[in-house]
Parts: structure tokens; sequence; C-alpha cells
């Protein structure tokens, strides 16, 4: 059937709101008398609070209160925007107290000031005295675990979570001895942060029904209302969310960070607005990161080149406080599981540790991106050592169509990793640079790299995959579309909206969504995460578009005497099916649905949707890379995308999409990192200076480009596409290097500092 | 919101150095782009502020003699846009237009920079090259002063409290027959500071150096000239041997330390590669 809007680039209906400076965020909805407040930072890593001196503070003018830990709840809360578990073993770890007095990282929340304005905040935090009881500290993941290393939180050697996963008949030892090349790395991937623009801000009150009320930049505005009322013990529909425009989440904004402590700063002033925002260091140091991992990968190879046995030891570095859990880590062990099977026995061991650091938390890839620049080098090496094209050589250990995931017990429907491959071998002229890029010499050495990937759409099985949609129909034939799924910039109205409209047979533009999700009217679904907005809330929509076609066509079939099979609404027309002849505007039913006397019946549908299905994503990255070896630094000469998300319903957007992950995974390879005084704690480089996201200068021209298979499990065919993008650059480039000056950099980023030091190591300079 | 006490605007020279001598604890505010970050980190919180945009600072002229005067107030935009400053001595504004993003530089100044006191400002190892000279003024006396006595350490300069620079000068005998080129190093290709800063300014006649300059920011406390790397080119020929040897000695001047933003090392490593790489270009070497 031909599709009019779905596959089409139809411009984002958010477009003039945000170009006009029209859309508005949390922060725009200043209030008169709204309060602001600040949070009171340790300035130690670790250790106590063993007395506070708040008096110069309160005598401060324009200081309207100070907040201890004693003052408020202490009830522990889980903060991950996971949604919740019936299975109580599965629920997320409660750690974190509104304030507290147990310090865990450097800029811990041990107060809380409230003032006429956020200078009067400032101006009072610097008069608190407070008094600390110093506990040694820790920074690395590996020292944690170590006998005699401090303990941070309840866990023995600061293991928050060990999982450890088998395939196989015989034992991973014994396959190892079976294979006739076998091959050890070590990899250490760096924290990172999203570094979205719009910065952590949210603001609460207590409105005329005495509702707590939470304005909030937010990815998940259902589970934040959850964590509020469960904190307060209040009923939930005493706890009200709302999300308004949102500038840039990637995942940061998929935890609970400042609403409970914004609920209760309107509380302590008797529910007068209270704004807490979050300044671009506090978001560094005191909000969440992307896991820093280390992987220990071990290999073993036939003398064809096929995958026998592998191992992965991952140590993943999740900061203060439990935020996500282990469900980083363990993705990485499935994903490493899953990609290259392997023919005789695989292993996994994930730690997951606490260290006095930033806590770690969701990130676009959510362990993608750790794993898969591990992996994907890792087998880069293993096909250089053995002779063997590295493209030749996943392919030869990839998994295929077919292939049923014994953990997650999910089969390949869909595969087009091989088109992917080809196209992209096309794209950099692969076989005649590899061949041409052979041992140079000089300053400026080029190289070309390849790496790929699969990726979960959602994340059934692990947990529910619920998403609602409504969908009301106008007087005038267009409609109001309502979903619980948030808009966070990546354009998920405006591909549900395609998607509504197609589903019902109305124009694109016919339809209109509710820009703001809020809790007490919008459809439940529990938020933008994974890459399940299109593929979930899009089978949500999908249903209720059908029905509300079904509603439509039912009255018209009653209108003109025949049955609704019969019948199909095609541009908001209806029509006789086989003979195509048009017998009514959808207006001319609309109206009626609202004023006719005897039948008088609006048009409306909702559908509460659980997809019990996932789909494997699947896409590659080649580029190729000027090297200026004296100097350490790296120009992109070209590099593409090319992914495999099934069917995609806006090609332009899709694109953006590409774009943006493609420059997160640049920074992540090249240039991003966070840094920690060794001797304090303190973040290093907590401002957008010293944290090297790269600029519009740093960034290259971005090439993508789509494979489509349909994927028969999404609404219209597709799968996921909100992080892939994000993944395969990093590992790309860095084999790319390695094709260039014949350094293998197992560690990121891949700065010039970085590669001066392996270029000298390997004896370039 | 920024925490600053109070801000006046001078109308003239007069009128900036009579506030400043009657007010303490004043900081001079011109484009703003270092002061507000350090009131914005509560490092100058609660200050007063002397506004200079409007004193009649931010022209650049050119004397009979060649002289060029460019007011301390002139924002980088101004300077890499001057006529006078692209006919005469290009490579400044080049050196500029490394600086920040368009918006730092359509407002942060170049006496700015210089008055920061950082050893990273990327006009500063140019401006070393071309022994520009500051004037200063106050109600006490105006003085002229070499820009290497300028800087005393980091963030640390002769200027005193009462003190206004108001014109950087650059003679003619300092840029006549030379070209110069600067390289900022920095992880970033904009909005980043240097890792190292390289200024290279040459004169040759019929490929032999008449005259070498090196200037190095970042390499030391302060911006630094390689004296013993130009005594030692001076005379020879241009070519890679000599070029080579010449950058090897620019060690003998610089004292780069390690920090968390660059090893010694790394730092060291690129200042004699910048200078190798800054004479070759100069005289037309290409470098394998």
């Amino acid at each position: 059937m031909e599709l009019k809007t779905v596959g089409k680039s139809e411009q984002r209906n958010d477009a003039y709101a945000k170009v006009s400076g029209k859309a508005k965020y949390t922060r725009d909805f200043q209030t008169k008398d709204m309060l602001h407040a600040k949070i009171l930072r340790s300035k130690i890593a670790h250790g106590y609070v063993t007395s506070y001196d708040i008096s110069k503070a309160v005598a401060l003018d324009g200081v309207v209160k100070v907040i201890l830990p004693k003052d408020v709840s202490r009830k522990k809360f889980p903060t991950a925007g996971h949604p919740h578990s019936l299975d109580p073993h599965h629920q997320d770890i409660e750690d974190r107290q509104l304030l507290t007095d147990k310090i865990r990282f450097y800029g811990d929340e041990i107060g809380a000031v409230i003032a006429v304005d956020e200078l009067t905040a400032n101006k009072a935090l610097k008069l608190i005295d407070v008094e600390y009881e110093v506990l040694p500290f820790v920074l690395d993941a590996e020292q944690a675990m170590k006998n005699g290393a401090q303990q941070i939180q309840d866990f023995e050697h600061n293991i928050l979570a060990h999982s450890h996963i088998k395939h196989g008949d015989i034992e991973n030892d014994k396959s190892f001895e079976l294979c006739d090349h076998v091959f050890e790395d070590v990899f250490e991937i760096s924290p990172v942060q999203h570094v979205h623009i719009e910065s952590i801000v949210a603001y609460g009150y207590i409105d005329y029904e005495d509702k707590l009320t939470v304005v909030s930049s937010t990815q998940i505005p259902h589970i934040a209302r959850r964590i509020v009322a469960n904190l307060f013990e209040m009923p939930y529909s005493k706890v009200r969310v709302i999300k308004p425009f949102i500038g840039g989440g990637f995942g940061n904004k998929q935890d609970i960070i400042i609403e409970p402590l914004v609920a209760m700063l309107t509380r302590e002033v008797n529910g007068r607005a209270v704004c807490l925002e979050l300044s671009r260091e506090e978001v560094f140091y005191g909000t969440r990161t992307r896991h820093g991992i280390k992987m220990y990968l071990k290999t073993g190879v036939d003398s064809s080149g096929k995958i026998l046995a592998k191992s992965l030891k991952a140590i993943g570095d999740n900061g203060a406080y439990a935020s996500h859990g282990h469900s980083i880590v363990a993705k990485c062990g499935t994903n490493f599981s899953r990609t290259y099977p392997a023919k005789l026995s695989m292993e996994f061991d994930g730690y997951t540790i606490h260290t006095n650091k930033a806590t770690a938390g969701a990130m676009r890839g959510y362990g993608i991106p750790q794993i898969t620049f591990a992996v994907e080098s890792h087998l880069d090496d293993i096909a250089d050592k053995i002779g063997m094209d590295p493209i030749k050589f996943k392919i030869l250990n990839s998994i295929k169509k077919g292939y049923t995931d014994p953990i997650a017990n999910l089969t390949i429907l869909s595969y087009g990793l091989d088109d992917c491959i080809k196209k992209a071998k096309k794209y950099i002229d692969w076989d005649k640079k590899r061949e041409e890029y052979k041992n140079q010499t000089g300053t400026l050495r080029r190289g070309v790299g390849f790496a790929q990937f699969s990726y979960a759409t959602a994340v059934w099985p692990f947990a529910m995959e619920l998403a609602g949609a409504r969908i009301t129909l106008s007087q005038d034939a267009t409609c109001v579309l309502t979903v619980g799924a948030t808009e966070i910039g990546q354009g998920s109205d405006t591909v549900l909206s395609q998607i509504a409209a197609e589903t019902i047979g109305i124009p694109y533009n016919s339809v209109s969504i509710k820009r703001t999700t809020d809790t007490d009217s919008s459809p439940y679904d529990p938020g933008a995460y994974a890459s399940r907005q299109t593929y979930v809330a899009g089978s949500a929509v999908k249903e209720t578009a059908k029905a509300i076609k079904k509603k439509v066509l039912k009255r018209a079939g009653k209108k003109f005497e025949v049955k609704a099979k019969t019948l199909d609404l095609v541009d908001a027309k209806i029509v006789e099916k086989k003979s195509k002849t048009v017998l009514c505007d959808l207006k001319d039913l609309t109206v009626e649905s609202f004023y006719d006397k005897e039948g008088a019946s609006t048009i409306t549908a909702e559908k509460s949707v659980n997809v019990k299905s996932n789909a494997l994503a699947f896409g590659v990255c080649v580029t190729e890379v000027e090297v200026d070896i004296m100097t350490g630094k790296l120009k992109i000469i070209k590099i593409c995308n090319v992914h495999d998300s099934g069917k995609i319903i806006n090609p332009l957007l899709a694109t953006g999409q590409v774009e943006g992950g493609m420059s997160m995974s640049l920074g992540f390879a090249l240039s991003e990192t966070m840094l920690y005084n060794q001797k304090t704690g303190e973040m290093l480089n907590d401002n957008l200076l010293d944290y090297k996201i790269g600029t519009t200068l740093d960034t290259p021209h971005f090439d993508s480009d789509f494979v489509q298979p349909y994927e028969k499990t999404g609404p219209y065919g597709n799968k996921a596409l909100g992080e892939p993008p994000a993944v395969p650059p990093a590992p790309a480039i860095r084999n790319a290097i390695a094709h260039a000056t014949g350094t293998r950099v197992n560690k990121t980023p891949m700065n010039p500092q970085s590669l001066f030091d392996a270029f000298k190591k390997d004896g370039l300079i | 919101m920024f925490d600053i006490k109070g801000y006046y605007e001078a109308s003239s020279i007069e009128d900036a150095v009579k506030h400043l001598s009657e007010n303490e604890n004043t900081k001079i505010i011109a484009g703003g782009t270092d002061v507000l970050i350090k009131v914005r980190e509560g490092k100058l919180a609660g200050i007063s502020l002397l506004g200079i945009s409007r004193a009649g600072l931010d022209t650049v002229t050119i004397d009979d003699d060649g002289t060029i005067h460019i007011g301390s107030a002139c924002s980088f935009t101004k300077v890499e846009k001057n006529e006078i400053i692209k006919k005469n001595i290009p490579y400044l504004g080049e050196a500029v237009g490394t600086i920040g993003g368009p918006q730092v530089r359509n407002v942060a100044t170049l006496g700015g920079n210089v008055c920061n006191g950082a050893t990273s400002a990327d006009s500063a190892s140019t401006l070393f090259c071309l022994n520009a000279k500051l004037k200063i003024e106050s109600v006490r006396e105006t003085k002229i002063v070499e820009i290497k006595d300028f800087y005393l350490g980091p963030s640390w300069t002769i200027l005193k409290e009462d003190e206004l620079l108001t014109d950087i000068i650059i003679e003619k005998q300092n840029y006549d027959g030379y070209r110069g080129k600067y390289q900022k190093f920095a992880q970033r290709n904009a909005m980043d500071i240097a890792t190292i800063g390289c200024a290279v300014m040459a004169k040759t006649v019929n490929g032999v150096f008449e005259d070498v300059k090196i200037a190095c920011g970042v390499a030391a406390p302060t911006p630094v000239r390689c004296f013993e790397a130009e005594e030692f080119i001076k005379g020879k020929a241009a070519n890679l041997e000599n070029i080579t040897a010449a950058a090897e000695l620019t060690l003998g001047n610089t004292k780069a330390r390690d920090s968390w933003r660059g090893s010694k090392a790394f730092r060291e490593h690129l200042v004699v590669e910048l200078a190798k790489r800054g004479m070759a270009q100069l005289s037309g070497l290409e470098l394998e």
C-alpha cells in the first residue's frame, strides 16, 4: 500500500515554536513570587558532616530558609528511570536521600538554601560553615574492589552487583584450548557526560487543589511522579509532574535528579514556588555520567578465523550512588554474547562498582558504546594478527538473520547488516584504501577504519514496554493526539503524528499533538529511554488510530447504509473501496458526530499497548582519518554511518538523529573525559572550557545512509534509531588510526596527549 | 546574575584614570570575557567595575614613521579586520582570530588579553615577537614599557590598581620586512585555550635568515621569547637542518610544566615542533 506521510521528511511539528523562540522551557515559566534554591555541596569526597553553622547565612537579607538533612525526611529512594518492577528483587536500589550528612562524592548534597533570588542563595551558601570527619576515598573501580578499600555504600568490596553469563556445552577454559589462536586485550573506557544544553532544572509548588506539582525538564514524568509520591508517602493523585519543551536529555534526564528536592523545597515554604536550576559545573560533577568501564577481553579463533570461544570481564565504575545500578554493565554482557556468537562457549563476568566519583547512570547507548568500542577494536586487532581483512573477519563471525538470542529469547526477523557493510565499503572505497595506506611514513598518515554493532530497540523482556495514546477527532476533521511518550528533541512528537495521520487516513498537518506531558492528563508511558519511542509509543499510536478509523468507518457505513468494511478513509475523505468513489468529506461526518440530534457521539479512542517484542537494529561506521604524528592531531577526512533501523518514518529527522549521535561518538572517541583531582576527589574539568566537547569547527561533515528491511514487530516496519548512531564511530576512528599508524590505542579519549604518548611508546616519535 | 557592587562608565582616558585613583578595589572591564567569568566563579565577587568601552580606546592608527597604535579596547574582531593590521602585521590579526569564537572576539579586547596576564593569551606571543610597547596611564604618570617587562607571572603583571593600559605600540623596525605566523595548538579548533602557542617572525634574504623571532605561550609561566634559537639561526641558510637544530634550542628559554591539561613532555615536544613548522613555512620549506 502506498504510504502518504510515513517515510516522508515532514517538517518537525515543533520547528516553528523552537525557531521563533515561542517554545517555553521549564525556566521560562517565571512567576512573580517564585523563590530560588541552591544546594550546599560537600568540599570533601568521602566522610561525614560533623557540624553546620548556618547563623550567618540565615541572617543574610533575602534568605528565606536554610535546610539541613535533619530538617527533612531521611527516607531513601531510588532514582533510576526504570518502570516499577513488581518483583522486589528487580526493583531499583533505594540509596538516595533528599539531603545527606554522609558524603560519598565531592559535591554531595548536604544542605539547601531558599532565597529570593539565585545570587542571594549563592551568597548564603558561602556563609555556611561546615566541619567534616574525613574518610579515605577511592576513584578507581578496581582499587575500590580491593581488600581494605573504604566501603562507600552497603556493599562489600563496593560491588553493587556481579553477574555471570555462560553459554556453550563445554567449559570456557577447555574451548580456548581448542583454538588455534587466542588473543587478549584490555580496554579502558573513560566516563563522559551528556552535555545537554538545557541544564537540570525544575520548580515546584502546591496548587489550589493542594496538589504537589513539579515542572521539570525530565524524560520520565510518570516515573518522577511515582518516586516523589512514594517518598512523601502521598497518594499518586496528589502529585503532578509536568514536562514542557526540553533542551536535550540524552539519558541524564532519565533519572530523578532534583524533582524530590524541589518537591521538598516547596513543602518547606508552604507551597510557594521554588525553582532549582543547576549550574553547568553542578551538572558535571553532581548529576550522572556514562559509565567508565574497564574490559578484559579474550577471544579464541580457529585457523579459518571462526570465533570458537570468548570471554569478557567488565568492571563498571558506577560512582557514588546506584542510579541505574547494574543494568548498564549487564547490557554490555547481553550485547557481548550476541553480536558475534562464539561457536563453542562464551563467558561474561560483569561487575558494577561504587567509587567516590560522580554517579554513572543512563546515557545514549546504555553500555553499548563501551562494549562496542572494546569488541570492535579487539576484533580489528585479531584480524590484523591473523592476516585477515577486518570486515571479512567480522562478517564471518557476525550474527545472521534467524539467530535467536539465548538470553532475551529474541529472534532476528529483519536483518540489513550485510547491506550496510556493502554500502559502507563502497562509500569509503575500502579495498583500495586499505591497500593504498599500508606502510606509510612521514608526518601525515591516513587510514580507514570500520566498526559495526547490533542494538536492541527496547527493553522487553527485561521490563514491560507500555505506552499509551489518546486521539480525539475534532469537528473540522483534524485530531488531537495525546501521548505519554516524551518529546525531548529527538522528534518523537513528529513521527508519532505521522503514524497517527497515516493510520487514520488524514494529512500529517491535521494532527496536532499535545506538547506538554502532564501526569494528570497524559496517558501512561514510562518515558523517553532506550530507543523505544517510535517502536513502542508508535505501536500505541497506531492501535489508537486504527480504533479511530474503525469508528469513523462505522459511522460512515451507517450514514450510507453500507457495510463499514467496504469503505476506506483516504486523505480525510470517505471512499468506497472498490470503486474509489468519494462518498463524503470526513468533515461532514465529524460535524455530524458533534451535532446530530439523535446520534451525536464524538469520536475518540485511547489505547494502552504493552509491546512484547524487541527488534535488533544494526549498523556500521566507516571513516578515513589523517593523523598528524608529530602533534597527535586527528582530522576526519570522511565518515559515514549506515544504519539498518528498519523502515525510516522520517528520513530528515532520522538523518538528524544519526548526525547528532555521530557527533557524540566523536567526542567520546577523541576529546571528552571527566578528570578528577587525585588528592581531593574534586572534578577538575567541570566546565565547557576544560571538558572538550567538540565545537562546530571540530565537527566534520557527517554522511549517513540507511538500508530499510521491514521489521514486522514495529508499527511501520521500524526499529531503534535514537541511540545506535552514537555507537560505531568511536571504534571506527580507533581502527582507522591503527591502520594509519600501526598504533593501537585501547583507551578513550584518543586526544592529542594520549596519541602523543602512544606514538612515543611505539617509537613513531 | 552577577555579584557586582557598582559600575562606572568612563567617557575618556582622563575620566577613567581619575575614577581609578579615587576608587579602590575597582576592576577595569572592557569586553568582560575574563572579568565576568571571574565574578561568576566568585573570585571577584562584590567588585566594582570601571567600563572603558566608550573611553575612545578602540582605534587603530599608523604614524608617518610607520608606528602602529592599537587602542587597548579594540576588539579582536576589529584588530582582525583592520586594514592597517592586515597590510602590515596580518599575523597578529590571525593570532587573535584563534581566540574563542566569533561572539567572544566581537567583545573581547587586545588590551584585556594582555592585562589578564595569562601565558596562554593568543595575542601575547606575537606581541612579544613584535617587541610591542605598552602605554600605561594613571593620574600619577604616563609611561611606556616593553611587553617583555610587563609580565611578572601567571595572571600577574606590573599594572597597578590605578593604572590603565591605553595603547599598544608597534614600531616599524619590528615588523618591516618580516613575515610572521602564529600557531595555536589546542585540543579544539575553537573555544579553547592553547596547549602551546607559538609565534614566529622571519626576515629572509636570498635563502638566508637575516632575522628570526620566536615566542611561545604556555611554555613558561609568562609568554617567552626563545632567544637561544633566534641567535643560532640568524645569518644561517634556511634549510631543514638549520631549522631543526634551531627549534631544539627553543627549550633553552622555556619552562613548561606538567599539569592535568597537558604533560611537560608533550608541551616541550610541541614547542619544538611548532617552532620548526613556523620557520619552515615562513621560508617556504616543505616538512616531511
